[in-house]
């Protein structure tokens, strides 16, 4: 490809003309030795001039070597670009967000329906034009219908262009609408069910609930006043998510964090992340029926919950981590807590062993339901435990590792049964290495600052950063792309529970209704997350 | 041997006949007899009901690690009523495009088929309403008039949450109707009688659980299973499965109707623990071992009824134990525990209890001196 920019920035990043892109991208995802099979994130861009695509690629055998990929057009009334859906699955859901924000369609895309906005959306909230006056998108108190007529539009034969619709469902099924409001959908989930008796015939992903522009609010506030944000994705690894952006900023700006706000930071990402497993292990048990097991895992919760409350006041979202440092010291019986909760946890963890995982109902219930390959958890993307239930060593705390996680002794949980019942134990597991993770560190916490002296204005350098984290659902990742502004000139998360929505529908089709809500659980996904 | 019975009901209820009669014309003696009853078994109905709902809630509490109801009254004593009267007086929301009739009637059908089978209980001694000769069968019958109900409620309410959830229930209680009737009628050969007074009577010295031994006791474990099944509660709670279609059949039911449905799940709960009672652990019959007059005395001076509830309340506690430790079941999982399990095991336990009786193996005809009746 001789018009391909090759440039190592942060990365190895390689600009290609849209006509390139999609060979290039299947020529590195197919090579032997070094396959960049995981589309990490699939970034929309507006530079103004142009519009286009930022594809991030990592392997899966080894998830440090990394790889940038960008591809832009010039024709801002009809972008178009080639679709890398065929590539990696996981492109589909991030495609039709980026038509339905950027307004770039995707060449082969089988579906192009907007995701996040409804069909009538006027005019692409992140381009640099769009006018976000109330009069052009009013508030409607009408019912808005559904059509199950999707646009695309296909590269024929001769390489000609043809637009074409498509149905989603066939006219005689018989669909239920699991959503928007439905006890077991973890949030404002729209899942829109195709059903054959009780087998699941089809699924289509229906988000953007409650879809509040955050990647568009963030433009227009400085680095400061965007970490709050990140709270607001994934609400249940509030922290750890916050701790990605912080991590980005500093990184991108040469920030030195003091040690003691280092080691305050990572005990705190993962009493967080023991939280957010509780919490799904909580709300599987509860999709599957069973209510007392769910109150133990919130039982259990509250106790972490207490330990945030006591040294920085909030308990789901903490605003513990800033640029810089932590905002907030430890209290003075912080070790004593943290230690007493670690043997009351263990015991707990027993508990649960005992009263729930080899329930007999339990064990019918999970093990062969929700099969998911290794080949698919990687081309959708789906990290976290429920990708390494698939046995795909993912741990961004390994791999990429941040903070203090390389100087940590710590076992990363793989099964390789890949279904329901490994992705709810690795939960489990990970509730102990966690909890190990806290004994190493809870008796080394340096004395000193806790907060590096961060200038008031805060502007990043040129340049594109991202930074990935390691939270209780997968790799959550934060993109920047400055302009050396006090703003970032884009700003984009990448989020876990969108690939593990995007593959509901491969791992549900066929198995009972019963089980999709069960599977659902086991997949744990969290909605605000999607709904940026 | 007459014991002395100081708290028993029946020398009440036989003056009051007596006086009745003395007074009236047979036709309206007859008549206002039979309103009593009607008043007397609506109202232990209700009162039933709100204590149950009280007890599970509290149970439950105690099971998850919570309270539960604590601010109405002492311990919450009261929640329950409270409840009762917010509940009557709510609106009853009135859905579009439902078949009005069938939607409005299916409750009737669900409570009355309740409320039928609750009559032919024995509470006591010369407690109960209805006392026919084939009172097992009445039992039975009148129960499973009670998905007619459902299935009507998921027909008729124009919902697909509601018409998965009736399907559902449909399928589990046909089922399961089947196991828990083998298991009654496995009793039945062995006492050689359907009247539920006599079945009591019967159980004097060895409860038939005892009595029967190993078919009687794979008979009663089955019948807990199906009669638990029988009544949609966890872990075979799927015609209902909030987690799934939201509340199933009884999603599109408001104020009082949907009422009616919880009252008689409650109930039902009841029922069957009733009839488990009465049937396999001697009903309202006091312990009694032959021969020793003074512990039996002793014995008697407990009234019938408290047995009875105390037995009963015993078996409800361990629905409520199975309910809470359990996560739902799946239709297919559901299905092949009846179909696959318990009936094939049902019908051999109905050999062996034959067998038994006829060689003669029961322990009343084993050791007649101690156990025998008479």
């Amino acid at each position: 490809m001789d018009d391909a920019v090759i440039e190592e920035k942060q990365k190895l990043t390689v600009t290609v003309v849209p006509a390139q892109a999609h060979p290039l991208l299947k020529a590195l995802h197919d090579h032997k030795e070094l396959s960049f099979d995981y589309l990490v994130a699939l970034i929309g861009m507006d530079w103004g001039d142009k519009l286009g695509v930022i594809y991030l690629l990592s392997s899966s055998d080894n998830p440090d070597k990394e790889i940038v990929v960008i591809t832009a057009t010039e024709n801002r009334d009809n972008p178009l670009l080639y679709s890398v859906t065929d590539i990696y699955e996981t492109a589909h859901l991030n495609e039709r967000e980026a038509y339905a924000l950027l307004g770039i369609r995707f060449i082969n895309n089988p579906d192009m329906r907007r995701f996040l906005l409804s069909d009538n959306w006027k005019g692409f909230p992140l381009r640099k034009d769009y006018d976000g006056s109330p009069g052009l998108n009013p508030i409607t108190v009408v019912n808005k219908e559904i059509t199950d007529i999707a646009p695309r539009i296909m590269e024929d034969a001769n390489g000609n262009l043809v637009e074409s619709t498509t149905k989603i469902f066939e006219d005689d099924d018989y669909i239920i609408n699991i959503g928007p409001q439905h006890p077991s959908t973890h949030g404002v989930m729209h899942f829109r069910t195709a059903l054959n008796g009780e087998v699941v015939k089809k699924i289509d992903v229906k988000s953007g609930y409650i879809h509040r522009g955050i990647e568009k609010l963030c433009e227009s506030l400085t680095y400061p006043q965007i970490l709050h944000f990140t709270d607001r994705l994934d609400y249940l690894s509030a922290n750890i998510n916050r701790h990605a952006l912080c991590l980005c900023v500093e990184k991108a700006a040469g920030i030195e964090v003091p040690p003691r706000a280092e080691y305050i930071r990572v005990i705190m990402d993962e009493l967080n992340r023991i939280s957010s497993h509780l919490l799904a292990f909580a709300a599987h048990c509860n999709d599957l029926g069973a209510t007392t097991a769910f109150i133990y895992g919130m039982r259990e919760r509250e106790h972490i919950l207490d330990i945030f409350d006591k040294t920085c006041g909030g308990r789901l979202i903490i605003n513990q981590d800033v640029i810089g440092g932590v905002m907030f010291d430890i209290y003075n019986d912080f070790r004593k807590d943290v230690k007493a909760f670690i043997p009351y946890m263990r015991d707990k963890l027993k508990e649960y062993d005992d009263f729930f995982s080899h329930n007999p109902i339990v064990l019918r219930r999970m093990i062969g339901v929700g099969n998911l390959s290794l080949a698919d958890a990687v081309s959708y993307g789906v990290t976290g435990p429920a990708g390494r239930g698939s046995g795909w060593s993912c741990d961004v705390r390994k791999y990429k590792p941040y903070s203090l996680y390389n100087q940590i002794e710590f076992k990363e949980v793989i099964r390789t049964e890949g279904d329901s019942y490994a992705r709810y134990m690795n939960r489990l597991e990970e509730i102990e290495i966690s909890l190990q993770i806290i004994e190493q560190l809870i008796d080394n916490i340096p004395e000193g600052k806790i907060l590096a002296t961060v200038k008031p204005v805060l502007r990043l350098p040129e340049g594109q950063y991202f930074q990935s984290v390691e939270t209780g659902k997968g790799e959550f990742g934060v993109f920047i792309e400055s302009k050396g502004d006090k703003y970032p000139y884009r700003l984009k998360f990448r989020s876990p529970s969108l690939s593990a929505v995007s593959v509901m529908p491969l791992i549900c089709k066929d198995e009972l209704l019963s089980d999709f809500i069960g599977i659902g659980g086991s997949m744990d996904y969290v909605i605000p997350d999607i709904d940026r | 041997m007459n014991y002395k019975q100081p708290l028993e009901l029946n020398g009440l209820l036989l003056q009051l006949d007596l006086f009745l009669r003395g007074n009236l014309p047979p036709f309206w003696a007859s008549l206002i007899e039979g309103l009593l009853i009607l008043i007397a078994v609506l109202a232990a109905y209700a009162v039933i009901a709100l204590i149950l709902i009280y007890a599970e809630r509290k149970v439950t509490a105690f099971f998850q690690a919570r309270l539960g109801p604590n601010r109405v009254g002492k311990y919450g004593s009261i929640q329950s009523i409270a409840d009762m009267i917010k509940i009557l007086i709510k609106e009853i929301i009135h859905i579009n495009r439902v078949d009005r009739f069938l939607f409005y009637a299916a409750p009737f059908f669900v409570i009355c088929a309740s409320v039928m089978a609750f009559g032919a209980i024995p509470f006591g001694q010369g407690l109960q309403a209805v006392d026919f000769n084939i009172g097992i069968v009445y039992v039975l019958a009148v129960s499973s008039l009670g998905i007619i109900g459902v299935l009507l409620a998921g027909w008729s309410s124009n919902n697909k949450y509601s018409m998965i959830g009736a399907m559902r229930s449909g399928a589990q209680f046909i089922s399961y109707e089947l196991s828990a009737a083998f298991a009654l009628m496995t009793i039945v050969v062995m006492t050689g009688t359907m009247q539920l007074s006599e079945i009591v009577e019967n159980q004097r010295y060895a409860w038939n659980i005892f009595n029967g031994h190993i078919p009687a006791i794979v008979a009663f474990v089955i019948y807990l299973i199906s009669g638990h099944a029988e009544t949609n509660r966890g872990p075979f709670d799927l015609p209902e499965a909030e987690g799934e279609l939201t509340a199933g059949y009884h999603t599109e039911y408001s104020g009082m109707q949907f009422g009616f449905y919880y009252l008689a799940e409650y109930l039902n709960m009841f029922i069957i623990a009733a009839v488990a009672t009465t049937v396999f652990l001697g009903g309202w019959m006091p312990i009694q071992i032959k021969g020793m007059d003074t512990f039996n005395q002793i014995m008697w001076y407990i009234p019938s009824y408290v047995w009875f509830i105390v037995k009963t309340a015993i078996l409800v506690f361990v629905s409520l134990w199975v309910r809470w430790s359990f996560p739902r079941l799946r239709i297919d999982l559901l299905l092949n525990l009846e179909w696959k399990y318990l009936l094939p095991i049902n019908l051999v336990n109905i050999l062996i209890m034959v067998l038994t009786v006829l060689a003669g193996w029961t322990l009343t005809d084993l050791f007649p001196n101690l156990f025998g009746n008479g």
